[in-house]
């Protein structure tokens, strides 16, 4: 699903120049939880955005859904972002929609379903999450813990075929945070979702596929699967 | 169909975002309707001014005028041979002709022997001139010698003529040097040409400008038969007279007059500038609002972007912005425009209304405005990087 080789990226120019990635060689297969462990800084985020086709490739290979990034189009990036879920440590919910509608605004991407059916799956949504009493709330209302969840339900209302979360359970209290991440594994489980993750939260490594280590800017070779 | 576009619907996301911040939205509306109310007041003097220098002119009882090619506007109205307007006679459709002269003739002051230019129209009493039938009566009063018909409307340096009339007091002048007494009132109104307006009998006006040439008129008004058209009447007289005369109909002699102020004087490029700047005004304000809002919300939209919307579908929403901003600014805009209009027409006598025509240009410019400002925005949802959301 995600295949990455000799994958290289670099910040600045001249003396400024950076190097950021350094040969990363990565795959996340249909139906398995990856996540990406690391110090801030070492790139983790960088390698987020390069797969989640926000950025350019500048060296190496990344292929997304089979199809090469590199030199990849606009037009063939936005189609790609399309059936990729994002959920960002910032949340970045519109502020002026209530959390029901900025879910929708993830359904709102599928097309040829009616308003109604839009609507439902973006409750549903927030049903699963745990925000079913606060539907109609705007962000400024809600707290950290909630606007989190609102955009992993959007996240998710897209139907995406693959996950990138930047920690997405950093501002939750451990049984949310657990919940979250079970529900975003039952759905790699049960829709073949692949799903990669950021995160520094120590109680929800175990539910891993498989662990991967980024020190600067290097994978370390002792990725490996716990089970 | 109606249908399936409910069933389409998406988010309002442009309604929201606006009305989300009431205060920023009000802000906005405010500023979009003062310069719409610019526009309008600058418009609506500048055609308000243009109608009043067509005040007698729409008075005339005629569907035809006759003009000589040489006349300008109403302050320099040249002659031309009067026969002319009884060959006009011999069009079947014609039914009727009023000889007009009309000149700018000094009148002194009678109280302070001061003198001032007025224009004078010299016509036979028992001919019809204008639509209003109140005028058939006093015109009888001028088939004594030396009688005058004084616009009470004139400016008071004609002096206090009307007042000494209604009180009994005879008023009489001199006019070029001639005795007149004002034998009535009427009330007809001035224009940029004339501060005041005299009617008088053809009889007194040459014995006020004895050098007139014999036979010679300034204006010469054609009525036509109730079912005839006007037009084919035109072009049959524009063709059987020769060229040292001009035939228009009512309504070209008024645009005819209207022509010489816009185009020969400053008064149309004022107002017309002064409705420009209204117009940069709500431009600027409307710019900021839209520049702000793309800019407070550039991680939202970078967000969206992220997801997968297309930039075409974020500028659609600015766009859509610039619509909703167009539309309900306009509005206030429009019911202050009627309110100042009354005022000034009460202060001023001005005719200025709000017509169609004028409602509908100042709704064009506020929309040009607000999709202008809406595009130049625009621009900076280039900057939203959907990279830098993480």
């Amino acid at each position: 699903m995600v295949r990455l080789c000799g994958l290289r990226h670099h910040f600045g120019t001249g003396p400024m120049r950076r190097q950021v990635l350094i040969d990363i060689n990565l795959n996340v297969n249909a139906g398995e939880v990856v996540l990406l462990t690391g110090p801030s800084g070492c790139g983790k985020t960088t390698l987020l955005t390069l797969v989640g086709a926000l950025r350019q490739v500048q060296d190496g290979s990344v292929q997304v859904f089979g199809q090469e990034l590199r030199g990849a189009s606009g037009a063939t990036r936005l189609r790609l972002r399309r059936r990729i879920g994002m959920i960002i440590q910032g949340h970045n919910l519109l502020r002026c929609l209530s959390a029901e509608q900025n879910v929708q605004m993830g359904a709102d991407l599928l097309g040829g379903l009616s308003y109604r059916v839009r609507r439902d799956r973006s409750r549903e949504w927030l049903r699963a999450v745990g925000l079913q009493d606060h539907l109609s709330k705007l962000p400024h209302d809600l707290s950290g813990g909630q606007k989190q969840r609102v955009a992993i339900a959007r996240a998710l209302a897209a139907k995406p075929q693959l996950l990138l979360a930047d920690e997405p359970t950093a501002s939750l209290d451990s049984r949310t945070g657990r919940e979250v991440v079970e529900l975003l594994k039952g759905l790699a489980k049960d829709q073949g979702c692949g799903v990669l993750m950021v995160t520094h939260d120590p109680r929800i490594l175990d539910v891993a596929d498989r662990l991967v280590q980024m020190e600067d800017g290097r994978l370390s070779q002792g990725a490996y699967a716990i089970d | 169909m109606f249908a399936r576009l409910w069933q389409g619907r998406r988010i309002p996301l442009a309604w929201l975002l606006l009305t989300r911040q009431p205060m920023r939205l009000l802000v906005a509306l405010a500023g979009i309707a003062f310069a719409g109310i610019l526009m309008f007041m600058q418009l609506g003097f500048r055609d308000g001014l243009f109608d009043a220098s067509v005040t007698i002119h729409r008075l005339f009882d005629a569907d035809l005028v006759l003009i000589s090619p040489r006349s300008s506007s109403s302050v320099s109205m040249a002659g031309f041979p009067r026969r002319r307007l009884v060959q006009a006679m011999a069009d079947p459709a014609v039914v009727g002709i009023t000889p007009v002269h009309w000149n700018l003739l000094l009148w002194r002051n009678p109280e302070n022997r001061a003198t001032r230019s007025i224009l004078t129209l010299g016509f036979e009493p028992a001919d019809p001139l204008f639509t209003d039938p109140s005028l058939a009566p006093k015109a009888k009063l001028l088939q004594d010698r030396g009688r005058v018909l004084f616009d009470e409307r004139s400016r008071p340096e004609f002096g206090p003529v009307a007042s000494w009339f209604r009180s009994g007091r005879t008023v009489e002048s001199e006019i070029s040097g001639q005795r007149v007494r004002v034998a009535g009132l009427v009330a007809l109104g001035t224009s940029f040409g004339a501060d005041g307006n005299l009617l008088t009998s053809h009889e007194t006006y040459l014995r006020l400008l004895p050098n007139t040439p014999p036979g010679s008129i300034e204006v010469g008004l054609i009525r036509l038969a109730p079912d005839s058209d006007p037009a084919e009447v035109l072009a049959r007289l524009k063709r059987r007279l020769p060229a040292d005369v001009r035939v228009l109909t009512k309504d070209g002699f008024i645009a005819f007059e209207q022509d010489y102020w816009r185009s020969s004087t400053s008064i149309g490029f004022i107002f017309t500038l002064g409705a420009a700047m209204g117009f940069v005004v709500g431009c600027v304000i409307v710019y900021q609002i839209l520049y702000s809002d793309v800019s407070d919300h550039l991680p939202e939209y970078a967000t969206l972007m992220a997801m997968g919307y297309r930039l075409t579908s974020l500028l659609a929403v600015v766009a859509r912005e610039g619509l909703l901003l167009a539309s309900f600014g306009y509005l206030p805009a429009y019911a202050a425009g009627q309110g100042l209009y009354l005022v000034v027409r009460n202060a001023t006598q001005l005719p200025v209304t709000m017509d169609t025509s004028r409602a509908t240009t100042v709704f064009i410019m506020i929309l040009v405005m607000c999709m202008g400002s809406a595009l130049l925005a625009m621009r900076k949802l280039a900057d939203a990087d959907p990279a830098e959301i993480f």
